[in-house]
């Protein structure tokens, strides 16, 4: 049977590892070496590596830590931040790393998705999109780099970026980032029967029973940082991932 | 030594990295001159069959390659559009194969809503057969990452070695003499892909 796709996310800035709680308030965590290291030993299905610092300071990717991360990781791995160029993501994949995110670049470019597309096969891209609810409560697309949303409606983007071809959707709750309020549910209905190709869904899971529900509601894959690296209500650093029995509570639909 | 073939349509990096930590040696070759004295070869690939035929045809490869599989029958190791290419042709393209294997490479055909195309994730399978590679160490419970959307249909039911369940019972992995393929990924797939790799570096 085909497992349900559970993946850590593990937010980087520069060369260690952050948590935020609605995209501010970083906290440190580590070093993403002896991280994922741990996340190793626990067998991890997949992982996604993302440096939300890169855009905002507008520099490269961080290669030779990406080269490190990449010799240690026997898992499939994707990373995303500061990605503006096809021959970052030609480096990137030859550094072994299996899948490039692509979120702000997208919203500013409008041929770069299609073109990574075309050059490096669907597989290869997820696009993402950070959502973030506006003062009349709609959902918009937030812009990490700008800090502020960018008044693009949600159904727009998506539509535009599946166009693209892209092979994956990466959506991020930007309002509940961190903070265990459970996934959305029915944003994840609405937006997961908007689209074939598979939705990942990150954003406010407190632990393996809001998982379970965000797969039964359609979401083809759930991510999380918090309930992965954190234990207790003063969230000391605890690295977690689902053991066997785990595995049979979550329902999955194909 | 594994001489690890790398034409632009496979990840390269992460296969050596495997090799590492299986304990073994690789070398990433880059033109067709580098595995003329390969002892064994790991053709990896990811993408379209055409694109992965035409990278083959316009480096140089096929010829040499055809040399090693078929007259020199040293050991080859073909992994997800690498294991398709050995096919004689694939409904993803119009080019054939390398016609190593009797097999098509067919698209998973499913009514929509039911599963998903890729199949995409980890997945169980089953041991149709023990060889050097897959031998009778390996544990029930065996899991590996799965990208893809089409699948080798092979003509012989002997050569199928690994089969999984996605709808249909699908052929993920063949052993046929010195040539082997596997649809999934094994040097993403934790204990159970690194086992797979240690096999075929020590076994072969």
């Amino acid at each position: 049977m085909l497992r349900p796709r559970i993946i850590p996310t593990l937010l980087m800035e520069q060369d260690y590892l952050v948590k935020t709680v609605k995209f501010k308030y970083d906290k440190y965590i580590g070093d993403p070496i002896s991280t994922l290291r741990l996340f190793n030993e626990k067998e991890v299905d997949e992982i996604v590596f993302l440096d939300i610092s890169a855009s905002k300071r507008n520099v490269e990717p961080n290669y030779d830590l990406l080269k490190d991360l990449a010799s240690e990781c026997f898992m499939p791995m994707s990373y995303g931040g500061g990605v503006t160029s096809l021959q970052q993501i030609e480096r990137i994949l030859s550094i072994g790393i299996e899948k490039i995110v692509i979120n702000n670049y997208a919203i500013q470019n409008k041929k770069f998705l299609k073109q990574a597309v075309e050059n490096f096969g669907s597989t290869t891209i997820i696009g993402a999109v950070d959502i973030k609810r506006n003062f009349f409560n709609k959902i918009e697309v937030f812009s990490h780099t700008s800090n502020k949303n960018t008044g693009i409606k949600v159904a727009d983007h998506l539509a535009r970026i599946l166009d693209d071809g892209v092979g994956e959707v990466f959506i991020n709750d930007v309002d509940r980032d961190g903070t265990y309020a459970g996934y959305d549910i029915n944003l994840i209905k609405k937006l997961s029967e908007s689209m074939e190709v598979p939705m990942i869904i990150c954003g406010g899971a407190s632990g393996y029973e809001d998982l379970s529900r965000a797969l039964a509601a359609g979401a083809s894959a759930v991510a999380a940082g918090s309930i992965f690296i954190f234990n207790g209500p003063h969230r000391a650093v605890l690295i977690t991932y689902p053991g066997k029995e785990d595995f049979k509570l979550f329902a999955r639909k194909a | 030594m594994i001489s690890i073939v790398n034409c632009n349509i496979g990840n390269v990096g992460s296969v050596a990295n495997m090799i590492k930590k299986a304990g073994g040696e690789s070398t990433i070759c880059n033109s067709p001159d580098e595995i003329i004295n390969a002892e064994k070869i790991i053709l990896p690939g990811v993408g379209a069959f055409d694109i992965g035929m035409k990278k083959l045809a316009e480096g140089g490869w096929i010829e040499v390659l055809n040399t090693k599989a078929t007259i020199e029958k040293v050991p080859i190791l073909g992994i997800c559009l690498g294991m398709q290419l050995m096919a004689n042709s694939s409904e993803e393209g119009r080019l054939p194969g390398l016609r190593w294997v009797p097999a098509e490479t067919v698209k998973f055909d499913f009514d929509k809503n039911s599963y998903k195309v890729p199949h995409m994730g980890w997945n169980n399978i089953s041991i149709k057969k023990f060889t050097k590679l897959i031998d009778p160490s390996f544990a029930d419970d065996l899991r590996y990452y799965f990208v893809h959307a089409y699948y080798m249909k092979m003509q012989e039911q002997r050569d199928e070695l690994l089969s999984c369940d996605y709808g249909i019972d699908f052929t993920c992995g063949f052993e046929k003499e010195n040539l082997m393929g596997v649809q999934f990924h094994p040097e993403k797939s934790h204990k159970y892909g690194l086992h797979l790799i240690k096999n075929f570096l020590e076994k072969y």
